[in-house]
């Protein structure tokens, strides 16, 4: 992949890679004797094999290809390779703490496989490890494809992926080691998060100079709702993230607020990582794979800029919802419910246009398990939404608060929702990516599909009943107006639920880890095929150009 | 390329824009979102207009329902209070045969115990109150402070080795390690005390007569001569077949030999006298229960 990049490209390779790697000098030597000079050396091996592999190709002959009759997908193709190792590495983790509620045992005594350090492993890893390398590996394909234009610049789509993997990998080597923000999904300490920041805005100039480029008069939805991720998840890690560091040595700070400011802070950006991270990004995904797949038009282009907007300017002021009956104002509170509820309607828009855009192509949802992916994310995106809305209004609040109907409320987003969007997605691409007829096996998306949806409803519903379960102990009086459970009680309540749901995460991990056998299979074994068309043509004449070598 | 085409199947027109093989009908949105829009707007204004919501400089609009959320929940907690009043108050004052006299108040300890017990005294002593190493038994009868209703009162409010200023204090000397008794002489105590509970013991008799010295002069004036423990003192009783830490030879060992020095918290402050009655009228019920 190196060779393909121009020797001044190569040497810019390498002298970012050997910059990352001082910086990494720089941490360890700073932070010795703390966890931040541990993330020293894992910067300096990280950014240390980057340079070596640079400094292999550096004296390679320069790629004769003609670049602008091709898109640039190398990038694209180890981001679906990272995103698929984190599934299985985040699932996994996931896997293994839901064991530790059930059997505390096999917690192991050791600090760092203790539940507290491991959740964030899993919350992490899948979120941005396998979550954020399938957005950013997607919407380097979608941009380019919906702009007819390849990506701007060969070295920054670089930077950008590797950089948010090194970012991964400190938050989560960091969660193992004890360093922690104390902040949900924002959990790394403030050298990780300026890291981040660089590579975000990289990832910003990159998307916005390849928009730029474009071929196409207009701008497809799906690259609004890419944009609209990429730029508020900018806005929320920074503002979210503003602390003081202790020194700079350790991986210790202060956060910039204290309080319910706050608390008001952390759940603004959390419920916008959710609404900007794991809904926008995600929602680019669909409207692009989902009418390429199913060769449908979008059902209504008014729907989607309705729904766009709806959700951009609702979800902002939905994060007080996190904040029920606390010290938090109740104005505060009342705002945050009243957004949330008028927030169902442009997000049920969403999943709406998404399975009217289907139909027509119900008989490919029948037969084509990777369009089932996608309609099935549509179906739990619609379902979750709900739920969300009406779990935030006060009165289901008080009730569905603190207790593990919150946790199921998430996987019905994250795995009926966000995993299957981005299976779905990754079965698609793949064969288009690496030039083959098709999957290695459907049989194996097939039962993928199928262990995927059985492991999401085991674990919702398990975590419906153990949560409402939950929240009912929680609040009942005896005749005296005592409480009647003690939280033991409770406990041993939803210990069997605590089972179903390892058995449910575990059916979707398998599911995974067989995604990833399909892909690696696909690209070892599979037939070749070149697509008809899959390069950028001219804005003016529509005929295509010379096709792209292979 | 902006060619506007009629989707055969529904027979909406499109934008005439194209992405790389996608395009989108100019459908209508459907009246039924509109509806919804309009529903969840009107009913958010209401909302507003009646509950406490929007933000001005230094206030905010308090909504004409005068809901207070603070205001709310006092009252709330006050109400809930008045009701336990009357008999929380009996058992705050009664003393414990009276309380046990009197039908209603017993099954209000019947219904509040158990999540009492559970929420506070579980963690270290088990769900089943039988304890566990360094955390006595409830059930078995064998009192360190005393089973009667006034020495469970007291432990539980002042606590024991606790930071309370009247907590009880107790202290097992570390024998071996202040070099009072010499390792082998550790070990002939052991002997000795099992021999006392009828734990089987294949120490010869010279060896216990030994043991039986040893105590005299460094056991005997906590233990008492015949070993039965002093509950003033929170000293065990060693003739029993009860044990805090443990009756086998290591664990005997390792309390002789490094002394101990176990703690309970004092309640008084985290529990009301009647909450503290509840739970040892509890905790005598169960020993009771056990014991038949």
């Amino acid at each position: 992949m190196m060779t393909r990049l121009m020797a001044t490209e190569r040497q810019g390779a390498l002298i970012l890679s050997g910059l990352v790697a001082l910086a990494g000098l720089i941490l360890a030597a700073a932070g010795r004797g703390d966890p931040m000079g541990v993330h020293g050396w894992i910067t300096l091996v990280f950014a240390g094999g980057v340079l070596l592999i640079a400094l292999r190709a550096l004296d390679a002959p320069e790629p004769t290809e003609d670049r602008l009759a091709s898109y640039y997908d190398d990038p694209t193709k180890v981001g679906i390779l990272l995103a698929l190792f984190w599934a299985v590495v985040g699932m996994g983790m996931g896997v293994w703490v839901a064991a530790q509620l059930a059997w505390p045992e096999l917690r192991f005594d050791a600090p760092w496989s203790s539940f507290g350090r491991l959740r964030p492993v899993h919350t992490s890893g899948v979120i941005f490890g396998f979550g954020g390398n399938a957005l950013i590996a997607t919407s380097f394909h979608v941009m380019q494809r919906t702009s007819r234009a390849r990506l701007a610049g060969h070295l920054s789509p670089w930077f950008v992926l590797l950089g948010f993997n090194l970012f991964c990998l400190v938050a989560a080597s960091g969660y193992l080691m004890g360093v922690t923000q104390s902040k949900e999904y924002a959990e790394p300490e403030w050298y990780a998060d300026i890291w981040l920041v660089i590579v975000w805005v990289v990832y910003f100039v990159l998307y916005m100079r390849t928009l730029a480029r474009r071929n196409e008069p207009h701008i497809y939805v799906a690259n609004w709702y890419y944009l609209a991720f990429i730029l508020v998840v900018a806005m929320l890690h920074i503002v979210n993230n503003l602390a003081v560091p202790a020194s700079f040595g350790a991986a210790k700070s202060y956060s910039a607020f204290a309080g319910v400011q706050d608390a008001m802070t952390q759940w603004w950006y959390g419920h916008n990582a959710v609404a900007f991270f794991l809904t926008a990004g995600f929602l680019g995904m669909l409207y692009y794979f989902l009418p390429k797949r199913a060769e449908r038009p979008i059902y209504s282009y008014r729907l989607s800029i309705l729904s766009f907007w709806g959700i951009v300017f609702f979800y902002i002021w939905a994060g007080s919802h996190h904040l029920h009956y606390t010290a938090l104002p109740q104005w505060v509170q009342t705002l945050g419910m009243t957004f949330s509820v008028m927030l169902l309607v442009p997000s049920w828009a969403s999943a709406g246009n998404a399975l009217m855009t289907l139909n027509g192509a119900w008989h490919k949802v029948r037969d084509d398990a990777t369009l089932r992916f996608m309609m099935l994310a549509a179906v739990f995106y619609g379902l979750s939404t709900f739920e969300g809305s009406f779990m935030a209004v006060r009165a289901v609040n008080s009730l569905s608060h603190y207790t593990d109907w919150t946790v199921g409320h998430v996987h019905a987003g994250a795995m009926g929702w966000v995993a299957l969007i981005s299976f779905g997605s990754i079965y698609a691409v793949v064969p288009l990516l690496w030039r083959k007829e098709a999957m290695y096996s459907w049989k194996l998306v097939e039962s993928h599909f199928w262990l995927a949806l059985a492991g999401t409803v085991i674990y919702v519903f398990a975590m419906w009943n153990s949560g409402i379960t939950q929240g009912l102990m929680w609040r009942t009086y005896t005749e005296s107006g005592t409480l009647a459970y003690s939280f033991t009680e409770t406990l041993v309540a939803m210990r069997p639920y605590y089972i179903a749901r390892v058995i449910g995460g575990a059916l979707f991990l398998a599911g995974a880890v067989i995604g990833a056998y399909n892909v690696y299979m696909t690209i070892r074994v599979a037939g070749h095929q070149a697509p008809q068309i899959d390069y950028p043509t001219g804005s003016e004449a529509n005929e295509p150009a010379v096709p792209a070598a292979e | 390329m902006s060619v506007r085409e009629r989707d055969p199947l529904t027979g909406h027109e499109t934008t005439g824009h194209e992405w790389n093989g996608i395009t989108e009908l100019n459908t209508r949105v459907p009246r039924v979102i509109w509806w919804a829009v309009g529903i969840t707007h009107v009913w958010a204004l209401i909302y507003w207009v009646l509950m406490p919501a929007w933000p001005l400089v230094t206030t905010y609009t308090r909504g004409l329902l005068g809901y207070d959320d603070q205001e709310r929940v006092e009252r709330q907690v006050a109400a809930a209070y008045a009701v336990r009043t009357d008999w929380t108050t009996a058992l705050a004052t009664l003393p414990a045969e009276e309380v046990r006299q009197d039908a209603a108040l017993m099954s209000h300890v019947a219904r509040t115990a158990p999540s009492l017990f559970g929420d506070n005294c579980a963690g270290c002593h088990g769900a089943d109150a039988a304890g566990g190493p360094g955390f006595p038994s409830l059930v078995d009868n064998a009192w360190l402070w005393g089973g009667e209703a006034e020495a469970i009162m007291e432990t539980l409010r002042v606590g024991i080795n606790a930071p309370h200023p009247d907590s009880r204090w107790a202290q097992m000397p570390a024998f071996g390690e202040t070099d009072i008794l010499t390792r082998p002489q550790v070990r002939i105590v052991v002997d000795y005390v099992q021999s006392l509970s009828g734990l089987e013991t294949v120490a010869t008799q010279e060896r216990l007569a030994e043991g039986e010295i040893l105590f005299a002069e460094n056991c005997a004036s906590c233990h008492g001569e015949d070993a039965a423990g002093n509950r003033d003192l929170g000293a065990p009783n060693l003739t029993d077949d009860a044990w805090v830490y443990g009756g086998d030879d290591a664990v005997m060992f390792e309390t002789i030999h490094n002394g101990r020095q176990g703690w309970m918290p004092a309640w008084e402050g985290r529990l009301t006298t009647a909450e503290r009655m509840m739970l040892t009228l509890y905790i005598q019920d169960l020993g009771e229960e056990a014991g038949r």
